[in-house]
């Protein structure tokens, strides 16, 4: 009882000074579908297992902005998962500010929209300060002190007028937005978000920006997945494309180059143009029902 | 007025109606984490896996709930581990432990003389039979319930809502989610009483799926369903009484139709409401 005491007041641990602000050592995860997350943690891979991530090795260092790309099946949400802690790598090691991602609570997650059940019934304010909750520890109730936060948080994210509403009652972007505001609330210095522009219109997507450059001067690092190339390269200092493996990672004009495409996607992508004027239009094949921006007949 | 007081001289129906109240409240309130969280099947297999329990502590004379308790912890617990393997779904786990758990008790009954009128009780609730060592055992065991559900409220709620939150704020969502299925466990153990085994699952599920058509947050959600739930158990104890009708299905019967009536007449979700738009 006194572990679970001690967890569930826990305030995280210390940061290691210096280390980078996330770090991914040979990981490898096997998959097996169908099965639980725990089931996954427990399988060791063979030879003969696929895996949904292999090899994975990469740095990331403090207020970095990395939008991770990739077909579907690509690992996407599996190397955010394992980041945040939810999974963990059958090989390899992850090490989120000089230590693994378990012990941490400062690492936000947003997760997709579908995966959230609208119909709950929390209001926006509830939903953020849940955030808090790590920070106010068992047995306790919010205090001043963290309703400030929430509302700080709401007014961050531009939706301190939606406090009461039920979260159902939100557009896409305002759903995207509250989450983010959790995640602010949680004061989270990495973190994850998982296809937050599936959807979007093109005001809302560039209202999330606008949030996330204003996390930039508190030095927040963040990754993002994504199925939007064309964003990907233009609002991120790093592009990771990713199919199981890291096909290539760095900036977006490296790394976006019809060859890695052709092996990241296949045959899934089109190309526009001749030689270095490609344009990259959109992979073709995406989740949440949104259509490719281009097909060449 | 005297057609409420008359009933009310009689200490059977007192102690009926105190119970079936503290019934109705706890489980409305543990039921809205069982519909929000998807777990009808759960507690329906859990009430019916708890007779072998109840059927040995009778035979051996102790107190039935004691029975009941050891056996709805255990196989709150074993159904959880079993569908974590992630070999099963957990639906089908359910339904294996469910079946064979259910057709122990009833074997282990029919060795008994009396087996019908027994089998009827436990299955059927026996909301007029509560004595006073029954009533003080579900105050007690009830208000457990309820501290505990106000103690982790705020944990409950973020795994109920999104677990993975959970798991990045470093809550111990395992410890948390087998507590919410002991306390499930607690709960069908209180209920066996008035509503039996076999009607359990309304208890558990109406009153917090009327709420849910109600509220927008989940406190308001939990004071709805357990007016509900309290309001059920005093009218089917006075419908009972007047019509004859078993005490059990007399309550699950009037928190059906608070259900329906919600189900038409809710403003905004309700069927009316959208019909009319």
């Amino acid at each position: 009882m006194t572990t679970i005491a001690k967890k569930l007041r826990g305030k995280g641990i210390a940061h290691e000074p210096g280390a980078p602000t996330l770090t991914l050592e040979n990981v490898t995860v096997a998959y097996v579908s169908g099965a639980s997350s725990r089931a996954l943690r427990r399988v060791n891979g063979t030879a003969e297992t696929p895996h949904a991530l292999e090899n994975i090795t990469f740095e990331v260092f403090r207020g970095e902005r990395v939008a991770i790309v990739g077909p579907n099946g690509a690992g996407k949400s599996t190397l955010l998962k394992l980041i945040a802690g939810v999974l963990r790598p059958t090989e390899g090691e992850v090490r989120v500010f000089g230590h693994g991602p378990a012990g941490h609570i400062c690492i936000g997650y947003v997760p997709q929209r579908s995966q959230i059940d609208w119909s709950f019934p929390v209001t926006v304010e509830d939903v953020v300060m849940m955030g808090r909750v790590g920070q106010i520890g068992l047995f306790r109730w919010p205090r001043r002190q963290d309703w400030a936060v929430v509302r700080q948080a709401l007014a961050r994210v531009n939706a301190s007028h939606l406090a009461g509403k039920q979260i159902g009652e939100l557009s896409g972007g305002q759903q995207q937005r509250v989450f983010i505001a959790r995640a602010l609330a949680q004061e989270a210095e990495l973190l994850l978000l998982d296809e937050p522009l599936a959807g979007l219109d093109a005001p809302s997507r560039e209202a999330i920006f606008q949030i996330l450059d204003s996390l930039r001067p508190d030095g927040v690092t963040v990754l993002m997945a994504t199925h939007d190339l064309n964003v990907a390269a233009e609002r991120f200092e790093r592009v990771m494309l990713l199919n199981r493996r890291v096909v290539a990672l760095g900036p977006g004009t490296a790394v976006l180059t019809p060859d890695h495409l052709l092996q990241a996607y296949g045959g899934h992508v089109q190309f526009m143009g001749e030689g270095a004027n490609t344009m990259i239009l959109a992979d073709t094949c995406c989740d949440h029902g949104e259509l490719p921006l281009n097909k060449r007949g | 007025m005297d057609w409420l007081l008359v009933p009310l001289q009689y200490g059977f129906v007192q102690r009926a109606i105190l119970a079936a109240v503290v019934v109705g409240v706890v489980c409305s309130v543990l039921g809205t984490y069982v519909v929000l969280r998807g777990m009808a099947f759960f507690g329906d297999a859990l009430a019916h896996t708890i007779l072998p329990g109840v059927v040995v502590a009778f035979l051996l004379g102790w107190p039935l709930a004691l029975g009941a308790l050891i056996m709805g912890i255990v196989t709150a617990i074993g159904i959880g581990a079993l569908s974590d393997q992630g070999v099963l779904k957990e639906d089908t786990a359910i339904g294996v432990i469910f079946a064979g758990a259910f057709a122990l008790g009833v074997a282990l009954l029919s060795l008994t003389g009396n087996y019908t009128v027994d089998l009827a009780h436990f299955l059927f609730g026996n909301l007029l039979g509560v004595s006073a060592g029954d009533l003080r055992l579900i105050i007690v065991l009830g208000g457990f319930v309820l501290l505990v559900i106000f103690l982790f409220y705020k944990e409950f709620l973020v795994i109920s809502f999104d677990p993975i939150l959970a798991t990045t704020l470093r809550l111990p969502s395992d410890f948390l989610r087998y507590l919410l299925l002991v306390l499930m466990a607690v709960t069908i153990v209180v209920a066996l009483q008035v509503v039996g085994i076999a009607l359990m699952m309304a208890m558990l599920v109406t009153p917090a799926a009327a709420a849910s058509l109600l509220a927008r947050r989940l406190p308001v959600m939990m004071g709805i369903a357990a007016v509900i739930g309290a309001f059920s158990g005093v009218a089917g104890v006075y419908g009972s009484y007047y019509l004859n009708v078993a005490s059990g299905a007399a309550v699950v019967l009037v928190t059906t139709a608070v259900f329906l009536l919600t189900f038409l007449f809710a403003p905004q979700r309700g069927w009316v409401w959208r019909f009319a738009r």
